[in-house]
Formats: C-alpha cells, sequence, structure tokens
C-alpha cells in the first residue's frame, strides 16, 4: 500500500512536468486478482499479502527491465461471475502484464475464458483437480499426482499405518469430486474393492459434522481406515471439532487434509489433532536458509504493513506457490527482455528457481506446470506441521490423470 | 488391525512372562537405524520392563530430543547445544545445525501409547489401570491372549477395570479351542458390553472366505453365533438411531438458541433483521476477547471464561443493538422491506469491521477442559460435553426468556406493545423505549448464541451469514413471535435433517429439507403455532 501512495505522489509532483505518460511508461503493471472480502478472503488475503511482499522485493533490488513494478489490487469478493469481470478490467484498461490470482477452481473456470480471448497470462497459485492446461495460465500449485495419491500411497505404507479402508470426504464441488474421482480409481488399482471405501460429500458452511464422524467411526470398525479430507473453507474447524469430541485419535483414523494447512488452523485449538495429516508441496515448518529468509520477510512486512495479528503470520503452501511465480515471472521477463506474453511464455518453459521448500523448482518445457516435492506432514500441538516424509526430488506433474477415463494419450 | 493385534499380544505375553532386559545398545542401534514402523515395534517389545529407563526414553522421544547420527543415538540437552549417547551418557561432537529430532509419526506414537499402556496395567493406581485396560481393549483380538488377560481379570480388585477385563475376555474366547466355551462367550457378549463392536467381531469370525484362518468352522457353533448376531444387529441399530436422535435434539438446541433472538426481533416487533447472524458473530468475538483477558491476568481462572463470557456477550450484542435500532431501525418501523435493506447493509458493514479489526482469519477460541471429552455409552453412541452443555444452556435460556416475556413488567410492555401499539401508547407505554429494549434483548440473545457456538464451531467474520438462513427457517415455520414454535420448529428441523443424513448424504438431506419446508408454508403460511384472534388480522 506504501507503495502505491508514494508512487501516487510521484506521479503527481510529475504530473506538473506534464509527465505523467513518461511515468506511466516507467513502471510495469502487475495484476493481483485475491478475495478480499466474502467467504474465500480467510484463504486469499495472505496470497494477496504475498504477492505485494515479492513485488516490493523485486521493486527493491532494481525492478524488472530497470522499470519498477506497480501492483493493481482488485477485490473480486468471492463472487465468481466478478473475478471474470475485474479479470477484464485488469487487462483492457488497466493494462497489466501479467495477473497472479484465484484460488477456487470454479473462479478459475470462470476467469479463464477471458485469459484466453485476450491472450493474457494469469498465475494460479494453488493446488487444484488437473483436468485443464491453458496456454495462457501457468499452474504453480499441485496437480493430483503431486498432492492427494502420494499421500494416499503414503497412508497405505507401513510407516503411515497401513490402511485398508478408505473414507473419502469432501464438499460438494468440482474439485473434490474430481479429486475422489482419481482416488477412487487410483485405490481400483491398488486392488481396494468398492465395499471398502466410503465417498460422503457435505453442501459449503457444513457445520454440523455429529451423523458423519458417527458413520466414519462405524465404517472403522471393519478394518484399519484412513480419511481422505478435501473439505474446503470454513467447514473444516467443526469438523475436526467433532473429531477431537468423539474421541477419535490420529493413531486409530488418521485424517490426510488437502486444504487444511497452516493459515487454516491458525483458528482452531490444535491439541486434539496431533497426528492429523496434510499434504502439500510446502511447509512452513521446513528447514532451510531459503526458507527462514522467506519467513523472516513476510513478518517484517506483515508487522510494517500492520496487517491483523501480524504478530502471529504464519506462511503456507500457496503462498509460497505465489512467491515463487511472481519471481519465476519476474526472470523469464528479464530473460525474454520484454514483457510481451509469447515471448515471456516462451522464456518461462524451463524456468528454475530456488524455493523456500528447500528444492530448485523448475517450470516444465511443455506442460506449464510446476515440477514440485511432496511433503507428508503431521499437526503438531501448536498448529505447524512435522514433515514425515516428502520425495527425494521434485516430480513433474500430470495434469491429465491417468486414473480418469479418457485421458489416455491426451498430451501434456 | 493384525499388526496391532500382534504388536498388543506379544507386548502382553512378554509383559506377564518375564521382565526382559530393556534398552541394550543393540536394540538402541536397531531403534536408530528402523524406519517409523520398525521403531515402533522395537518400542512395543521393550514395554514389557518395568524400567523407568523407557519411561524416560518414551519421554525423551515425545519431546523430540532423540536424533539418529551414525555415530548412534543421541539425545539433545535442553539448551539445544551438546549432545549425548543416550545409553553412555557420553559427550559427542555434531554440528547442531545437521540436528534432526526423531519424528514421532503416528504409527510411532501408536506404538508409544502402547507401551505406556503396558506400563500403566502394573500400575498400583486403579485409575491408571483402567485407563491402560481401555487402551489395550481397543486393539487386543489375539487368541494367544486369552489366558494372560483372563490372569490379569482374576487379579484385578477395582470393579470397572475387572468389568473391562471381564469383556475383553469373552472377546477373546470367541477364538477359544472348546466349541463349548467359544458358544458360552457369544451368548455372554449378546447380553452385555457393546453391541456394535461385538456384531462386527462376530461378523468378522462369520466370514465365508474360505481362505480366513480366523473364521468359524464348527457349523454347530455358526449357527449359535448367526442368530446372536442377528440379535446383535438389532441392537447396534437401535443404538445408532439413538445416536441421531441425540445429533437432531443437539442440531435443534443450537436451532433454537440462534433463532430465540429472532423470534422476538421479527416476531414481536416485526423486523426482519438480516443483521442477526452478525449479532451472533460479535457474541461469539467477545467470548474470543473474554478468553484473552483471562489468559492474561487470570490463567487461574481460565476454566471458567466461558462463563463470564456469557453475560458480557449478551451485553455487547445488545448494545450493538440498541444501537443499530437507535440509529436504523427506528426511523424504518413499519417498512419491512426497507428495514431487511438497511440491516443487510448493517450486517456487511459489520463483517466488515470485524475482519478488520481482527483479520479474515478465523480466531481460535478453545473449549475449557470441563467441555471437552464424552460420555461414550456405545461406539455409537457418544455424547460429548460441549453438546450436552448447549442443550441445557438452550433450555434454560428458552425458559428464562419465556419467563421475562410472560411474568415481568417489562415482558408485559413488550406484549402489550405487540398487541396493540396505539392502545399501549394510550395507556402510558413508552412505545419507542419497549421497542429499544426489546430489539436490545433479542440482540443479546443472539450474543449468548454466539458464546455456544463458539465451542463447537469456527469464530470468523462469516459466522453469522451461515447461520441467519436456518434461523429464518425455524423462525417462519415455527409460527412469527411464538417461542413455543421456535422451540418445536428447531427440533424439528434438527431431528428431520439428521435422521435423512445418514440415508440420503448430507446434500440430499438439506435440499429434502427446504422441500418439506417450502411445502409446509403453502398449506400453512402462519406457521407451527399462530397467534390467534383480532390481531392476528
Amino acid at each position: 500500500m506504501k507503495l502505491i501512495q508514494h508512487g501516487a505522489i510521484k506521479a503527481a509532483a510529475l504530473s506538473i512536468l506534464a509527465a505523467a505518460t513518461t511515468m506511466a511508461e516507467e513502471t510495469i503493471k502487475v495484476g493481483v486478482l485475491h478475495s478480499l472480502s466474502g467467504t474465500m478472503a480467510i484463504s486469499e488475503t495472505s496470497l494477496k499479502n504475498t504477492a505485494l511482499m515479492a513485488i516490493e522485493e523485486i521493486n527493491a533490488a532494481g525492478g524488472v527491465l530497470g522499470k519498477k513494478l506497480e501492483p493493481v489490487v482488485v477485490d473480486p469478493a468471492s463472487n465468481w461471475p466478478l473475478f471474470a469481470e475485474k479479470a477484464r478490467q485488469l487487462i483492457t484498461q488497466d493494462k497489466v502484464a501479467v495477473t497472479f490470482g484465484c484460488w477456487t477452481s470454479v473462479s478459475r473456470k470462470s476467469v479463464l475464458p477471458v485469459y484466453e480471448e485476450l491472450d493474457a497470462l494469469l498465475f494460479y497459485p494453488v493446488q487444484y483437480e488437473g483436468e485443464e492446461l491453458s496456454q495462457n495460465v501457468f499452474y504453480t500449485g499441485a496437480a493430483p499426482n503431486q498432492q492427494a495419491i502420494p499421500a494416499v500411497e503414503y497412508l497405505m505404507s507401513k510407516a503411515g499405518g497401513g490402511a485398508k479402508r478408505w473414507v473419502l470426504l469432501g464438499t460438494d464441488y468440482v474439485y473434490p469430486r474430481t479429486t475422489n474421482k482419481i482416488l477412487r480409481a487410483f485405490l481400483h488399482s491398488k486392488g481396494v474393492a468398492d465395499a471398502d471405501i466410503l465417498e460422503e460429500y457435505t453442501p459449503f458452511g457444513h457445520s454440523d459434522y455429529q451423523t458423519i464422524v458417527a458413520n466414519v467411526k462405524k465404517f472403522a470398525q471393519g478394518g484399519k481406515t484412513a480419511v481422505v479430507s478435501t473439505i474446503n473453507g470454513d467447514s473444516n474447524i467443526p469438523f475436526y471439532k467433532e473429531l477431537g469430541n468423539q474421541g477419535i485419535k490420529a493413531t486409530q483414523i488418521p485424517v490426510v487434509a488437502f486444504s487444511v494447512g497452516e493459515e487454516e488452523l491458525r483458528g482452531v485449538d490444535t491439541k486434539p489433532l496431533v497426528g492429523h495429516l496434510a499434504a502439500w508441496n510446502y511447509f512452513q515448518s521446513v528447514k532451510n536458509p531459503v526458507n527462514a529468509a522467506f519467513i523472516k520477510k513476510y513478518k517484517e512486512w506483515a508487522v510494517a504493513n500492520k496487517i491483523p495479528n501480524a504478530a502471529t503470520v504464519v506462511t503456507n503452501d500457496p503462498m509460497e506457490a505465489t512467491y515463487v511465480g511472481i519471481n519465476m515471472w519476474a526472470k523469464a521477463v528479464a530473460k525474454a527482455g520484454t514483457t510481451e506474453v509469447g515471448a515471456v511464455r516462451k522464456a518461462m518453459s524451463g524456468m528454475t528457481f530456488k524455493a523456500p521448500s528447500g528444492f530448485t523448482l523448475t517450470m516444465d518445457a511443455t506442460n506449464h506446470h510446476l515440477h514440485k516435492p511432496v511433503m507428508i506432514a503431521e499437526v503438531r500441538a501448536d498448529g505447524q506441521f512435522n514433515v514425515v516424509w516428502k520425495t527425494p526430488a521434485p516430480i513433474r506433474a500430470q495434469p491429465w490423470s491417468p486414473y480418469i477415463e479418457g485421458n489416455k494419450g491426451k498430451k501434456d | 488391525m493384525r499388526f496391532l493385534s500382534s504388536a498388543c499380544s506379544l507386548l502382553l505375553a512378554l509383559m506377564f512372562a518375564c521382565p526382559a532386559q530393556a534398552l541394550v545398545p543393540e536394540d538402541l542401534k536397531a531403534f536408530a537405524e528402523g524406519g517409523p514402523f520398525e521403531r515402533s515395534e522395537l518400542i512395543s517389545t521393550w514395554a514389557s520392563s518395568q524400567d523407568t529407563a523407557l519411561t524416560a526414553f518414551l519421554d525423551a522421544l515425545e519431546e523430540g530430543s532423540l536424533g539418529a547420527f551414525p555415530s548412534g543415538l543421541l539425545a539433545r540437552t535442553p539448551d539445544g547445544e551438546e549432545f549425548r549417547e543416550w545409553h553412555t551418557d557420553t559427550l559427542i561432537h555434531e554440528d547442531p545445525m545437521t540436528w534432526e529430532g526423531i519424528m514421532v509419526s503416528n504409527v510411532l506414537r501408536a506404538g508409544v501409547e502402547r507401551a505406556r499402556a503396558s506400563q500403566g496395567l502394573a500400575s498400583s493406581d486403579p485409575a491408571v489401570r483402567r485407563e491402560a485396560v481401555e487402551a489395550l481393549r481397543s486393539a487386543a483380538s489375539d487368541p494367544a491372549m486369552l489366558e494372560v488377560v483372563e490372569r490379569a481379570r482374576d487379579r484385578e480388585t477395582d470393579a470397572t477395570t475387572k468389568a473391562l477385563l471381564q469383556d475383553l475376555t469373552r472377546r477373546l474366547a470367541l477364538s477359544a479351542t472348546d466349541p463349548e466355551r467359544r458358544i458360552a462367550a457369544a451368548r455372554a457378549l449378546q447380553q452385555s458390553g457393546d453391541a456394535s463392536t461385538n456384531f462386527k467381531l462376530l461378523q468378522g469370525l462369520l466370514s465365508t472366505d474360505e481362505s480366513d484362518d480366523a473364521r468359524e468352522t464348527d457349523p454347530k457353533v455358526r449357527a449359535v453365533f448367526q442368530s446372536i448376531s442377528t440379535s446383535l444387529e438389532a441392537r447396534a441399530a437401535f443404538f445408532e438411531f439413538l445416536g441421531h436422535i441425540f445429533a437432531g435434539i443437539s442440531l435443534g438446541s443450537i436451532l433454537v438458541l440462534t433463532a430465540l433472538g429472532l423470534a422476538i426481533t421479527y416476531g414481536l416487533l416485526g423486523v426482519i433483521n438480516m443483521a442477526h447472524g452478525e449479532l451472533v458473530m460479535i457474541g461469539a468475538y467477545t467470548t474470543f476477547l473474554v478468553q484473552g483477558i483471562f489468559r492474561s491476568w487470570l490463567p487461574e481462572l481460565e476454566w471458567m471464561y466461558v462463563i463470564a463470557a456469557l453475560p458480557a456477550a449478551f451485553a455487547v450484542s445488545g448494545l450493538v443493538g440498541i444501537a443499530l435500532e437507535r440509529l436504523i431501525l427506528r426511523h424504518l418501523y413499519g417498512r419491512p422491506l426497507e428495514s431487511l435493506l438497511a440491516t443487510w447493509g448493517a450486517s456487511l458493514i459489520l463483517i466488515q469491521c470485524v475482519r478488520s479489526l481482527f483479520g479474515p482469519q478465523n480466531v481460535e477460541v478453545s473449549s475449557p477442559s470441563w467441555l471437552s471429552g464424552a460420555i461414550e455409552l456405545q461406539t455409537n453412541l457418544v455424547l460429548p460435553w460441549n453438546r450436552l452443555a448447549i442443550i441445557a444452556f438452550s433450555a434454560i435460556v428458552l425458559i428464562c426468556t419465556g419467563l421475562v416475556l410472560s411474568r415481568s413488567r417489562f415482558g408485559l410492555f413488550v406484549r402489550a406493545t405487540t398487541q396493540n401499539r396505539a392502545m399501549a401508547r394510550c395507556t402510558g407505554v413508552r412505545t419507542d423505549l419497549v421497542d429499544m429494549l426489546a430489539f436490545g434483548f433479542g440482540s443479546g440473545l443472539a450474543g449468548l448464541a454466539g458464546v455456544a457456538l463458539s465451542q463447537v464451531g469456527n469464530v470468523g467474520p462469516d459466522l453469522g451469514q451461515a447461520r441467519i438462513i436456518d434461523s429464518f427457517l425455524v423462525v417462519v415455520v415455527g409460527g412469527v413471535g411464538q417461542l413455543a414454535g421456535a422451540l418445536w420448529a428447531g427440533l424439528g428441523l434438527g431431528m428431520f435433517s439428521k435422521i435423512l443424513e445418514p440415508l440420503s448424504g448430507a446434500v440430499m438431506a438439506k435440499i429434502a429439507l427446504l422441500v418439506v419446508i417450502i411445502l409446509f408454508i403453502q398449506k400453512r403460511p402462519q406457521g407451527l403455532f399462530a397467534l390467534k384472534g383480532r390481531q392476528a388480522e
């Protein structure tokens, strides 16, 4: 924010010299499209913060192509059609060179036609269900084979508890439905029968999990059970509270979640949740110098910018993905020597960046997805995570899951 | 399951057989080199010893101060600077930067829990023994353990623990060599114990899978098992149904609580208050603040912060409600559409205010220990304390509200104003004051609902949005202006959705509920309880 004010004062001063037009050329505009109000604000606000921090950092290092980056922040208010409108506004009126934004798959699907029609670039930082590959999007979050499948494999293994029965629990929309379809096919391929899979969905904002947890408990009497949760948003907290209420411990029925990270656990008393799992490509607790610097930078930025509860801010996977995305884009622009979409797209392929996860991530040469390491971690009593398993090296994304019929032979 | 049971039987057998030497250097070396699974099994085998070293070892492991290094198993000193070899206590030089503690993952944690339980079984403290038996009960199913458990049962002096061991003996006797004994055990299990668990146990033995070694082969015993299993199934289903009824009552009590304030503001004053949910949210945030105050200044009294939060939330939400009434609604009485829009606007303002003050993330409200935990009557009939407390709390609030409205002078004025405003004013009732106080009272009740909700759900800026629709449903179905209507409608809706949910899934249950309400309102627009008499027209 400070940056914009600063820019505005400078612009006002320069306009006296009738140099406002040259001023506009001196910055490169960058769109930030995240919900700052409505239901998704809980998750997306921290991504906006990360984007602004990364832009500040790049500017402090001299900007890109000798120009400063100028963030244009808009608020689509968790309203999916509004995402498309705001995206169009960013591209056609504000003339941004690139946009960093979206969280839910439905918001991405809403803006996708706009980016394809106007041939602009979007960086999407959240893990998703795959089944998409656009020339105009760079996906810096995980595809199913970089999150869901390794997590299930881990729980099947001896070290993960050797689960035999599976509860696939999700919120009723496209991401959980598609992920569970992939997981069901994967479990079949591992010899798990349909009778050993229980698939359940709840509406958005569902807050009473009594019967569902009782059901899970009953199902678990038939053998070692693990729960795969794709519950999204606010429903997670009543769900975890109910697990604690009914005395289900992670040693008996572990729950692995794909949409619960450090940020989501900030509002929860995590003592009863110790041992439940999450699968991501980054955790704040990962120890390495890049991550230590990343966390320190973000904490300082939060304090300096008076973010509410700045003392307790955390970093999480989509924030890391946002940070990686912006830095890769800046490097690609520097390499291409222009912000022109076609040239940047070309420069992005094979781009590398030393990420806070402790690995050097590579943008795939063809499929616009990052090669990412997979980490599986257990909840600690302090709301952070202990990584209990991780891949030795980043793995390549498969946006077209081989476990979905009709994807065979699709080129990624 | 199989692994758990075998590890358990091993551990129990060892425990009663010989006090083996534990924590020898070779074992520690194997521990340092093994994966989580091997480590867990090792701990289980060590658990037989009543060695104090094992307790210290488990403590250090859970604290994360043990690390596996090529040089062996090292323990880190509390300051994190020095490293000592575990079994010799000699100083080893390692770079502190390379330190990585052994992660206690679920598999390892389960091993630690079993080890602690088995140590507890030999404890002289009956409470510790009981806890240990409970922990072992869920995992043990190896017939080889029968004698061991029987012996422990005979030795046990505490009645409850003895009963638990007796139950475990019967379960194990289901696989005894003597067929008569197997039948007797099954008959005993039919009468007592956990119907659902025993049913599953018998089902497992009745498996038709020929390759399953554990299955019952004697046709006579099979027939007995089959008939007992059928009767157990009915009992298990009955308890499950009771569980659904409880869930329904619990959901209903929450609905009643959130709708009660609305029943007053909407029912008595005729104001469609879209900001009602936000008043609930403010109550929940007040709970959060009270918790913070107790944590900072009265940490020894933290267990009772919820009780202190009740009057605070009532006051804060009530005052916000009064402010709403004075600033906005007062000017809009008799114009329902405008007041609907104005309160909706107010609700958005309140949400964004809270978001700017506290941030968009949820805040943590932890349940005090006396509200955590549950009474477990059966595996599928668990009564959590916080839900029981909310049911009781709802009943108290409902009764108090009823008394205030029917017995107090304020209640008399409210009823008079509702029934005939002009006449009430003629007799000297200050109707504008009554409006304000009644609105404040309704808002205060919303604040109380917020305290209750903070114990079962999340506390975030959007908390109210999710609740407002359900609250309106309760008020509309119940009949405008009727407390009894709110009660029956709340309980009815809660019960309906909880009984439907296991049959059709949560999504379909919600849809079915809305369809039923639409049909109901078509048939009976005035709701369950209609006002009778002249003022109804």
